[in-house]
Order: structure tokens, then C-alpha cells, then sequence
């Protein structure tokens, strides 16, 4: 019969709706300020005698709270107010102290039943919480630098292995190593060595004077490949330090070729947060030098803590901050501080093979740091903002080398067990392997996160409602119907983002508010259809039915070409633009959903297979 | 309840509509290349810092403050209520200044200011955003010139092209004579103009095509207009309700989210105007016949399927 749908479309409708309902559920349950206590290493847990004495920390400081429990290894407490989330984190940090960190979070309140369904609400994005977002941009032309840094070094030991001689090996600023010789044959002694050793470089021969040259040029691929590498160690030595921050749900993300995104939810000290993440600081492993060593060979360096005492220390680094596995500070025979160091392979054939031969000699741990300055410059009339990079290199310890170093070593000779725990931190997060630079950075405090979310939420509810009520006017029982079916397009569209676990923002909400709006479209369409049908005298059945089905094809075309628009500024947009991108896209799905299917169940269930004369239309 | 019974003679006013598209987009430029757009932070790089205070302030007060400070060339405003300021320095400025910004007004210990959001963009930064914000609606005009061209026929895809190009332009010059802030999200909003725009040139489109095929009158202009008037009180209905929601997000939507409701309203009303007499009238232009579009493709029988 004509506009009856079979009970199987009925029923698939309906699971489906049912299935919506449940996944947009959890958005309706408001988030609880919580505080998330979890422990700084993975010695420390976080246990029932932790959580009883944050319980009685609390209670101490008389600040009531909803519940605390352990959930997923990490302690989270939740309470009434975002005054009292303050009151506790402050009090919690200080009583806990560095073994645990205490990070502000907003908890779910979704019920067991839901979240045993894997539904969860949507996350919000950093403008609708606060917190802080930072884009970095990876220095990979340093990191390609100091790779050539420890070539040239390398360089030195094989030359003077395979006793050739040679004047000096230097890097200049082109991104070249520049190996000077006595004599021609010399140079092509030290080519042809270094050819075999050396797969990833390119040579080229010059003669200045009575001065031979070789240049040492990398190829394009081991640069490509230093600059991948870098990226991804500064991502992980990113990540480990926002561990160390104690920020609930951070994103450590690779942005493009050259940048890294960090967003701190949650966050609201900007400064403090940057100092640790930004700190740009490496190790090098170095030996002091001999006193009869040439100028050439020795460079001299300053001590960090006492800027005073100096120390010569040889030309050549053994390994790295990199090559180190991981670090803990301890104590040695006599209860002196200490730092045990464990290396990867590498680096611990590197510190054997140099090692061996310099027992009782000492050896020098240098803290690098990339720092910069910007300048502004006037070139051609414009204003330019340039960046100079410079690098401060200070002593942190130079300790006698007991005999010889494998992949597992100590550091001795520190001044404190503070010192040491520090030293031990800096070397277990790693170090950047390359400087970064902030180019972008955002902050949203928390009130205006409130703020933002307060006048979306509104906007959408009276937008939604004016709508309703333009259409309960202008197309009567097919506007209520319509009405059914737009609601419904609501709770579907939340059901979608939170399956995908989208992220909602403020141009998120923009897009849902717009979306409702342009919802109505496939409506409108299909009722002016029918008009247009019964004016033309059809009857009443089969005016429904063909109105349904011409205007299909318009509603598709012009869907689809929204949603080309939708999926490119996906594709080429960033944070805020990307979700809005996402609720646009979501929405003309489900809105073509509801107009086309919801709204023909409805109306087939409210006119199909009757005698009709009119329609309320 | 709204019955439109007259038929009105829409292509009867091209010239006239000729004449106010050609105006427009003339302002437009004009005004593109005299005053070009104030673009926003997102775009030129530099610090933007938004502070809010307990009570109203001057701003003559947070001025001088910051005069006081070290930054003369910070420019102060209002953002959106007395008791919110907005503080723009120029390019050439370090990550840190929001916190040195708010420490400098933080001297005057019974102000009660408290930072609201701190933003920093490199002018590098600002520079790729501005190309890959070009460049986005570079491809989606295109992505939806060939999927037109596939779906419909070429000159229908170059008349919806031009009809976007049209809106996308005279918003842009709306921005520009207005001199409201173009940042991020009014460029989406932008792109969303695009999507909302197309939708309505495509239905006016299809109606066309329809009418091409099944009326037996001969002239385009006359199926033209037939199509336009079939169309119309769909495209007003529409437009209605897109525009009440849009006015409610520009009402209560805050300040932050004011310049993307503001762009889509522009653009739906040029969107509207457009799908009516632009995107027709190029049509006309072009010459468009009836055997443009034969031999049709089987469509009836497939989209009988194709209906749930």
C-alpha cells in the first residue's frame, strides 16, 4: 500500500534512535570538579593509604567533597564547586608532596550502565574549559647540526685511528664539515676511508693555497632522516615532561612537518607550565682535557652553580643526553648522592670505547642550552621578526672515571641529594634533541571557558526553539512532524560526535546552531513538493509519495556539495575550525537522515493508507 | 500562513539585478584593495591579551597604565561589556608578553583584574594560516565546480561557481568596508557561506534541469522563471529560518563566536539574492538550451530505488 513503511523499516528506525539516545545520553549528565591524584613515577602508586591521607588532608582543611575513589590506578576526588577544586588541589599538593601530582579535572558523571556501553560524553575543546595551548616549531636545522657536531668528532677519532693526518675538522654555516690537510695525499688517503665508513655522505675536494680540503656534505636523505628522528624524540621527551606536569587528558600531537601542538586542559599557569615544557636543555658527555692537549683540541667551560670555577675539557663528546635509557639518582657506598645512569647500545659501545683508555682521568657532564633572542629588523620597509638563536653551555658535574663504563654507569661527586634527583629527572625525560620555539600560544581561563559554554548552550536552545515554532506555524501537522524529526537530528548529531569522541568548541556549537537552521531545508523542500503536487490536483496519497521522492535527488545534490565544502575545511583548517568543520559534517548527515527517513516514517504512520480529502499542510 | 500565487518575472529584472551585482562586486573590490581587511590575530601574528576587571573601567585608565608599562602601542578596547578589555600589540612581540601585560596592570593592587585569555601567534604562523585559509576555499570551489560539471553540466557548474564566487566576494567586501575583525572562525564561516550558498543555487538548478525536460515551452527565460517561482517560497522559508538562528547566535552567541554569525548572515542574504537572480542569469548567459542537457540520463527509474 502507498506510504506504508514494512515493519522491519519501522522497527530499524526505532533501534536506531534507541542506539542514539544512549550514546547522546551522557552529554546531559554535568561534569563534577575533581581533582586527579596520580604518582609522579611508577614506583609511587596511588593506594588506598595514599587516598586516606588526601581523605584526611581534606578533611583537615575542612573541604567538603562528593566522593573519592580510585579509578584506573590514579585517585580522583570530586566536588561541589570549582572554589573548593582550588582549596583542594592547593592543600593536597602541599601535603602529598613530589611523589604525587595533583591535576585539576573535570569528571563525568555518566552512570556505570552507560559507560559499561562505552558511551561517554563529548570533550570539550580548550576554549570551552580553559587551558592552555601552545604550538611549537622544532629547530631541525640545529638537530641536523649537532648531528654533524658528533660526525666531526667521529671523524676526528677514525683519521687519527688509521694515522692520518690532519690539520682541523670544522663546521661551517652552510651545514658542511670542512677537513683540512698538510698534503694532498693526505686528503685522498682520508677520502677514501672515510667513503668506506661513511655511506650517508658526499665528498668534495678543494685546494686553497698550501691547504687541502675535503668537505663532508650529508645527503638529502640521512638529513630527512636526522629531522624525523628529532621531531619524534622531542614529541616523546614532550610527553614525558607534560607527564611530569600532572595535567588530566593532555594532547601531545606532531603538527605538519616541523611543529608540535600541546594543549593543556585545565592549565591556567601559562608560565610555569612553559618553563618545563619548553626547557630546551641537552647533556653532553665529555673528558677533561690532558694538560699537554693542543688549544685546537680543548675548549673551556664555566660551572653552572658557581660561575667562578672553570674547567678545560677536551673537544670531542663521548655521547649525549639522548643515548641515556634512563636515570635514577641514589646513593652511593657512603651515603653521597649519586646518579645511575643506564644507555642505550650505542651509547654504551661509545662510553667503553673511550672510557677504557682514561681510568682515573675525569670526566665532565655539560648542560646545553638553546635559548634565543627575537629581534626586529626594518628590511625593505616592513617590519621582520627574526630569531637568534644561541647556545649557553655550562658545566654540571666532573667526576674521576673509576674504571671502565659500560651501558650502566654512575655519576658521583654531587653536591646534594637535591642536585642529584634533579639531575636524574632531566636525564629520565629527556632532553629536546632538538630547540623548539614557541610560535603560538593560547590561554583560556577558566571563566571564560564557563562563559563560552553558557552562551552556545543558549544560543542553541532559543535558535532550536524559534525554529520550532516558525514551523508548527507555517506547515502545521507537517511541521510538528518536521518538529519530531529535527529533535530527533539533535540527539543524533550528539550521539555521533560523542561516539567519535569529537572534540566540541565553540565553533562547534556555532555549527550545531547552523546546522539546525539548515535541517529544516530538506523539510521545507519536501513539503513545498507536496504542495506543488496537490495543487496540481494529484491526490492526497500519492502527492506524499512523489513529493517524497522528487525532491530527493535535490536534497542529495545539494548535500553533497555541502558536505565537500564541510570535509576541505576538515582537511585544511586547524583546532577551533576543525570542530566546527566536524559538527557541519555530522549534521548534514543526520539531518538528511531525519528529513528523509524519520519525517516519511512519521508521516506514513500519521497518513499513510488512509482515504484522505486534505491534508494539513 | 503565506500563499504565493503571483507569478513574478525575476529574469524580467536582470538587467537591473546585472547592474546591483556588478556594483557590489565593484565596492567590494574597491574596497579590498583600498582598505583590504583588518585582519585578526589568527592572521598577522602578534599577542592579544583579555583581561576582565570587577567593575567598569575607563579604558583611558588601562592606557595610560600600560603607557606607564612600556607599551604605547598596545591598542585597547572593549570587548563586548564594560568590565572586559581586549589589549593588541603589534607583531614583533615575545611569548611571554600576556603575562608581563597583566602583571602590568596588576599593580594596581584593588583593580581585581584576572586574565581571561592570552593569545600569541607567530607572524610566521599567521602568514601559512593566511595562504591555507586561501587555498581551502581555492579547492572547495573547485571540488564542487567538477562534481557539478559531473552531476549536472559544464555550464550549470560554471554559473554556480561564479554565483559562489560572487557571494564569497561581496561578503568579503562586506568585512572590509565594515572593518570588522577576520579571523579563523569567520573564515570558516566563510566556507560554511560556500556550503549554505551552493545549497540554494543547487535546488533553484535542479528545478531547472527538471523543467527543461518536462516543459514543452521553448524559451530559457520563461523556464527560468517558472523554476524560480516553483522554488520560491522554499528558498524563503529557508533562508527565514537560517537567518533567525544566526540573529540569536549574533545576540547571545558572545562576542567570540559575534563575527562568524555576522559573516553567515551576510553571506546567506547574498546567498539568497544570488540563487535567484545570479546564478540564473549567468545561466542565460551562457546560453544554456535544452539540449544541454540531453541526452538526460535514466534518472527517473533509479531514484525510485533510491527512495527509502
Amino acid at each position: 500500500m502507498l506510504n506504508r513503511y514494512p515493519l522491519w523499516k519501522n522497527l530499524l528506525i526505532v533501534m536506531v534512535l534507541v542506539i542514539a539516545g544512549i550514546y547522546a545520553a551522557p552529554n546531559l549528565y554535568p561534569e563534577d570538579y575533581a581533582v586527579q591524584i596520580s604518582g609522579s613515577r611508577a614506583i609511587h602508586q596511588v593506594d588506598d593509604r595514599v587516598m586516606a591521607q588526601s581523605v584526611s588532608l581534606l578533611e583537615q582543611e575542612g573541604i567538603s567533597f562528593k566522593s573519592a575513589e580510585l579509578e584506573n590506578e590514579a585517585g580522583m576526588i570530586r566536588f561541589d564547586s570549582s572554589d573548593a577544586q582550588l582549596r583542594a588541589r592547593a592543600a593536597l599538593t602541599r601535603g602529598l608532596g613530589e611523589n604525587y601530582v595533583v591535576a585539576m579535572n573535570l569528571a563525568p558523571t555518566t552512570p556505570d550502565w552507560l559507560t559499561a556501553l562505552g558511551a561517554r560524553p563529548m570533550t570539550l575543546g580548550l576554549d570551552l574549559r580553559g587551558g592552555v595551548h601552545f604550538l611549537m616549531e622544532v629547530d631541525t636545522d640545529q638537530a641536523v647540526a649537532q648531528r654533524l657536531e658528533v660526525y666531526a668528532s667521529d671523524i676526528r677519532t677514525t683519521l687519527r685511528e688509521q694515522r692520518i693526518r690532519y690539520r682541523s675538522v670544522d663546521l661551517d654555516d652552510s651545514g658542511r664539515l670542512i677537513v683540512r690537510f698538510a698534503d694532498a695525499e693526505a686528503r685522498d688517503q682520508a677520502q677514501s676511508r672515510l667513503r668506506r665508513d661513511y655511506q650517508e655522505f658526499a665528498f668534495e675536494s678543494a685546494q686553497q693555497d698550501d691547504a687541502w680540503f675535503l668537505h663532508v656534505t650529508l645527503n638529502e636523505q640521512s638529513v630527512r632522516e636526522i629531522e624525523d628522528y628529532a621531531i619524534q624524540q622531542n614529541l616523546t621527551t614532550l610527553r614525558n615532561r607534560v607527564n611530569e606536569l600532572g595535567v588530566a587528558e593532555p594532547l601531545v600531537q606532531r603538527q605538519g612537518r616541523n611543529r608540535i601542538v600541546v594543549q593543556l586542559p585545565g592549565i591556567q599557569d601559562a608560565a610555569a607550565a612553559k618553563r618545563v615544557i619548553g626547557q630546551t636543555a641537552n647533556l653532553e658527555f665529555r673528558l677533561e682535557a690532558m694538560s699537554d692537549a693542543s688549544r685546537a683540541a680543548t675548549e673551556v667551560f664555566q660551572f653552572r652553580n658557581d660561575p667562578d670555577r672553570r674547567a678545560t675539557l677536551e673537544r670531542d663528546i663521548i655521547i649525549t643526553g639522548s643515548s641515556v635509557a634512563n636515570a635514577n639518582a641514589t646513593f652511593d657506598e657512603n651515603g653521597m648522592p649519586q646518579v645511575s645512569i643506564t644507555l642505550d647500545a650505542r651509547g654504551g659501545q661509545m662510553m667503553s670505547r673511550v672510557t677504557r683508555n682514561a681510568i682515573q682521568r675525569r670526566m665532565a657532564v655539560v648542560f646545553v642550552e638553546h635559548k634565543t633572542r627575537t629581534v626586529t629588523e626594518r628590511i625593505d620597509g616592513e617590519m621582520v621578526e627574526r630569531r637568534i638563536p644561541y647556545t649557553e653551555k655550562r658545566l654540571i658535574s666532573l667526576a674521576t672515571i673509576q674504571s671502565v663504563l659500560g651501558n650502566q654507569f654512575r655519576i658521583t661527586g654531587l653536591d646534594s641529594p637535591r642536585e642529584s634527583s634533579e639531575l636524574a629527572l632531566l636525564l629520565r625525560a629527556g632532553a629536546l634533541a632538538a630547540p623548539i620555539y614557541f610560535v603560538e600560544e593560547r590561554t583560556i581561563g577558566p571563566s571564560l571557558g564557563a562563559a563560552n559554554i553558557e552562551m552556545g548552550v543558549t544560543s542553541v536552545k532559543i535558535g532550536f526553539a524559534l525554529v520550532l515554532v516558525f514551523m508548527a506555524l507555517f506547515y502545521r501537522v507537517f511541521g510538528l512532524l518536521a518538529n519530531v524529526a529535527l529533535t530527533l537530528n539533535l540527539v543524533m548529531i550528539m550521539a555521533v560526535m560523542s561516539m567519535l569522541g569529537a572534540t566540541l568548541t565553540l565553533p562547534g556549537i556555532a555549527g550545531i546552531v547552523l546546522t539546525v537552521g539548515m535541517a529544516v531545508d530538506a523539510n521545507v523542500l519536501i513539503f513545498e513538493r507536496i504542495k506543488e503536487e496537490l495543487r496540481s490536483g494529484a491526490p492526497v496519497q500519492s502527492a506524499i509519495h512523489s513529493g517524497f521522492s522528487r525532491a530527493f535527488s535535490t536534497i542529495l545534490d545539494a548535500n553533497v556539495t555541502t558536505l565537500i565544502a564541510a570535509v576541505i575545511l576538515f582537511a585544511m583548517g586547524t583546532g577551533p575550525v576543525k570542530g566546527f568543520a566536524v559538527t557541519l559534517s555530522v549534521g548534514i548527515v543526520t539531518s538528511m537522515f531525519a528529513a528523509l527517513v524519520i519525517t516519511r516514517a512519521l508521516v506514513n504512520l500519521t497518513y499513510g493508507g488512509r482515504k484522505l480529502q486534505k491534508l494539513g499542510l | 500562513m503565506i500563499h504565493i500565487k503571483r507569478e513574478f518575472n525575476f529574469m524580467g529584472a536582470r538587467r537591473i539585478a546585472a547592474i546591483i551585482s556588478i556594483v557590489l562586486l565593484l565596492v567590494s573590490i574597491g574596497s579590498l584593495a583600498i582598505n583590504g581587511l583588518k585582519l585578526g590575530l589568527d592572521f598577522t601574528g602578534g599577542s592579544l591579551v583579555e583581561v576582565t576587571y570587577e567593575r567598569p573601567v575607563e579604558l583611558e585608565d588601562v592606557r595610560s597604565q600600560l603607557r606607564a608599562g612600556g607599551y604605547g602601542d598596545a591598542v585597547v578596547q572593549t570587548f563586548g561589556s564594560a568590565n572586559d578589555i581586549l589589549i593588541r600589540l603589534g607583531e614583533a612581540h615575545d611569548p611571554q608578553l600576556g603575562q608581563k601585560i597583566l602583571e602590568v596592570l596588576q599593580q594596581d593592587a584593588d583593580a581585581g583584574v584576572t586574565l581571561r585569555r592570552n593569545e600569541f601567534v607567530g607572524s610566521q604562523v599567521g602568514e601559512e594560516l593566511r595562504e591555507q585559509g586561501g587555498l581551502g576555499l581555492l579547492v572547495a570551489l573547485i571540488m564542487v565546480m567538477i562534481y557539478l560539471a559531473f552531476r549536472f553540466q559544464f555550464k550549470f557548474s560554471v554559473g554556480a561557481v561564479l554565483a559562489l564566487a560572487h557571494d564569497v566576494i561581496i561578503v568579503l567586501g562586506f568585512f572590509s568596508l565594515m572593518q570588522i575583525d577576520f579571523d579563523l572562525t569567520v573564515l570558516a564561516a566563510l566556507l560554511a557561506v560556500i556550503g549554505y550558498s551552493l545549497n540554494d543555487t543547487i535546488v533553484v538548478y535542479d528545478r531547472i534541469r527538471e523543467n527543461f525536460r518536462i516543459l514543452r515551452v521553448s524559451e530559457p527565460v520563461e523556464i527560468l522563471n517558472t523554476s524560480l517561482n516553483q522554488t520560491l517560497s522554499r528558498t524563503i522559508v529557508t533562508s527565514l529560518t537560517t537567518m533567525l538562528v544566526l540573529v540569536v547566535l549574533a545576540i547571545f552567541g558572545g562576542e567570540m563566536i559575534y563575527g562568524f554569525a555576522i559573516a553567515l548572515l551576510a553571506g546567506v542574504i547574498i546567498g539568497t539574492y544570488s540563487s535567484v537572480y545570479v546564478a540564473g542569469n549567468i545561466l542565460l548567459l551562457l546560453k544554456v538550451t535544452r539540449e544541454d542537457l540531453i541526452p538526460p540520463p535514466p534518472k527517473e527509474e533509479e531514484e525510485e530505488e533510491l527512495v527509502p
